[in-house]
């Protein structure tokens, strides 16, 4: 009765309740309330309309990120600079926003595209290297998300702005935000970006299961070398994932840098949107639904978790170590896939 | 077999579903609970009892040992004055990143707090864009000027108090070297920096004075890593204007002191008293603190407010001769009498107008120029 398939659906689903449970066993042990603390988290993340569109906000670039480290890992590579390509992704954005004056027509999907555009360039570096000197692209993403990090600094600090520590806020015409969405929701940063997300998920299965280049991107994935006996060229799918996964990425910072932001402000650390990409990637089994569903549970815990202080009195920490949980549990899947075979034999 | 799979996907769907629409149903009846509440304490804070007030700390957080805690302990002694109840009356909500400000003071509005703080200057965008989105809530902000009607800005001399912490750093050290660690490049850690460079030069022109920045509030390690490197080269004074990025500071001059205990290696600490994180075995690193009391501050426009005098759109400046800003002289074996003695004379010539302290870079150029 069970299928290796609907173990692959299972396994996530299990982990997520694993993690919830021992989270609320360390709740307990540490003398907190966990009725009270997912109670919270709860009404935090859902509680009404305001607290739903921040949720809404912070699924947005989760979902996007998780799409570009889920598309590299189907073609069997490790994009660890997602992180990076949010960060340049978000820079153009605003450039193209702050910089221009143009119709709305034209300038919003100008400045999307600049910031796809950016996160492509972002992941081709990492991908040409790969193809043309077999550099590891763990360490040149890695690289290339500190090199993200400081340049846009820079750039913030000394081009876009004369010594200021933030941008000024892009033209209305480039703005995903609406305030129609505002007003229905109480003034919470949700916007139109969710839309581009579902999109793009939409894309990614498209890509990847409809299209002859998908199949090759995914071959390339599965075997390189036989690809390349079948007369696949193992390099240019390399550039070529890491240009998408690098784009999707770019749309992510473009979310942040179009909705949610309006600006970008030099930052002293990572975002950890592209860091909590390849968590949201690795729980939804790297299918374009299943990051879906991924970042909605990532958006509830990390919206919900600021509720979690002021209500039950559990620190926020406790939901970093929850999301650490299911991860932990998603990676030992092979555990859990043993328990359901012994139960699966049982049964018999 | 797809069937199957589609058929659990759906069944998947459905169920999350069903616990939205279960959640949605239950909250509506607690929000219109809520309401209720916030029509009769809305009203007007007459009572003391009906006023509550809750601030939001930066990426710090409340236990920085340094500003966020500081101001957490002035909502507490506020709330203990007033007989208020933490999580009811006062309450502070924790930012883990830059995203989480709005949300976090949007929050609170949510719940009906009367008077919110932003505390650090990190907060200023997005306290404005809450503000303007709920004008009948006061917001105030420390250590920045936000413009808004509901809106009390309280900014510190900072530069004044660094100017007697450079004073102190000059006449301690015996290297003629002396460091300065900063959080995150921008216009306040440029006015602790020009007031503490101002002060070292006034007592010895030719110091030599190290200024580097860690770029975050928050990292204990690189503040570690940058204070290694000070005191390697020579360097006996740190003074940090860095948050909890100064712990790593103390750290490293602790573990400098725990292998050495004959090296003399200080740190000056800033917006608290820090002479307890100084300590190691009998001794001290803690040369002195650059205390900014952001407690009384924070403290006394929560006063003001609740007895409805709220201060909106003002500025309110505090410095040395409001005892706002001032040099800790806990730590009497370090801060001899000499230095104390000195101290207080520049803080007589600060008083009077004799030295009028640099606040930016080129402030602190006509300054040097001057000397």
């Amino acid at each position: 009765m069970f299928t290796n398939r609907t173990i692959n659906i299972l396994i996530p689903i299990i982990s997520v309740f694993l993690g919830l449970l021992v989270g609320a066993i360390i709740m307990v042990v540490f003398g907190y309330n966990p009725v009270l603390g997912y109670g919270a988290l709860w009404e935090g993340a859902f509680g009404d309309s305001y607290f739903f569109g921040e949720t809404v906000r912070m699924v947005t670039p989760y979902i996007l990120s998780g799409l570009a480290v889920a598309f590299a890992l189907r073609t069997g590579l490790l994009n660890i600079g997602v992180e990076g390509q949010v960060f340049v992704g978000w820079l153009a954005s605003v450039w193209v926003g702050v910089a221009f004056e143009l119709p709305m027509v034209i300038h919003l999907p100008l400045a999307i595209l600049a910031a796809a555009a950016a996160g492509a360039f972002w992941g081709f570096i990492p991908g040409i290297l790969k193809a043309k000197l077999g550099v590891h692209e763990v360490i040149v993403t890695i690289m290339m998300n500190y090199i993200a990090l400081y340049s846009t600094n820079a750039i913030v600090r000394h081009v876009i702005t004369e010594g200021e520590d933030q941008t000024e806020r892009i033209a209305g015409s480039a703005s995903l935000a609406s305030e129609w969405i505002a007003e229905m929701t109480f003034y919470s940063r949700m916007h139109y970006g969710i839309l581009i997300a579902f999109l793009m998920a939409l894309i990614m299965w498209f890509i990847l299961n409809k299209t002859t280049r998908g199949f090759e991107l995914r071959s390339v994935g599965y075997n390189p070398h036989a690809s390349n006996y079948a007369g696949m060229s193992v390099g240019k799918n390399i550039v070529l994932a890491m240009m998408i996964s690098g784009a999707f990425a770019g749309l992510a910072g473009a979310m942040e840098g179009l909705g949610t932001y309006g600006y970008l402000a030099t930052k002293s650390g990572f975002t950890n949107i592209g860091f909590e990409g390849i968590a949201v990637a690795l729980l939804g089994a790297n299918t374009a639904l299943g990051v879906v569903l991924a970042a909605f549970l990532f958006g509830t815990l990390k919206i919900g978790a600021l509720n979690m202080p002021t209500v039950a009195g559990v620190p926020t920490e406790l939901v970093e170590i929850v999301i650490a949980l299911i991860i932990f549990f998603v990676a030992s899947s092979y555990m859990i896939r043993w328990v359901i075979l012994r139960f699966k034999k049982e049964g018999k | 077999m797809k069937n199957r799979r589609f058929l659990l996907i759906l069944a998947l769907l459905l169920s999350i579903g069903f616990v939205l629409a279960a959640c949605g149903s239950s909250d509506e009846g607690e929000s219109s609970g809520d309401g209720g509440d916030s029509n009769e304490s809305g009203g007007e804070a007459e009572a003391s009892d009906d006023f509550s007030v809750a601030m939001v700390t930066d990426v710090g957080g409340v236990d920085d040992k340094s500003f966020n805690q500081s101001s957490w302990e002035g909502l507490q002694a506020f709330g203990d004055e007033n007989g208020l109840e933490e999580g009811e009356g006062y309450d502070y909500a924790q930012s883990d990143s830059e995203g989480d400000y709005t949300t976090n003071l949007s929050r609170l509005v949510r719940q009906d707090f009367n008077l919110i703080y932003g505390i650090g200057y990190l907060l200023q965008p997005a306290l404005e864009e809450v503000a303007e989105q709920n004008p009948d809530t006061n917001f105030g902000l420390v250590d920045s000027v936000a413009e808004g009607d509901n809106i009390v800005s309280i900014t510190f001399k900072e530069h004044e108090g660094s100017f007697l912490a450079g004073v102190a750093a000059a006449l301690k050290t015996e290297t003629d070297k002396i460091g300065f660690v900063g959080g995150e490049d921008g216009d306040l850690i440029r006015k602790f920096e020009s007031g503490y460079v101002a002060g070292a030069k006034s007592v010895n022109p030719d110091i030599e004075i190290d200024i580097q920045y860690a770029e975050s509030f928050a990292a204990a390690d690189k503040g570690k890593l940058i204070a290694s490197n000070m005191y390697n080269n020579d360097i006996d004074v740190i003074y940090h204007a860095s948050g909890a990025t100064g712990n790593g500071v103390f750290a490293q001059a602790k573990d400098i002191k725990q292998n050495n205990p004959d090296e003399d290696v200080w740190v000056i600490g800033v917006d608290r008293d820090q002479h307890e994180e100084g300590k190691i075995d009998d001794q001290n690193v803690t040369l002195t603190s650059m205390v900014k009391r952001v407690d009384v501050a924070v403290n006394e426009v929560a006063t003001l407010t609740m007895d409805g005098d709220f201060p909106g759109g003002e500025v309110m400046e505090y410095g040395l001769d409001d005892d706002a800003i001032s040099i800790a002289t806990t730590n009497e074996d370090a801060m001899t009498e000499e230095i104390v003695s000195e101290v207080e004379d520049w803080k007589e010539k600060i008083a009077n107008g004799e030295v009028d302290v640099p606040s930016t870079d080129e402030e602190l150029e006509e300054f040097e120029s001057s000397l």
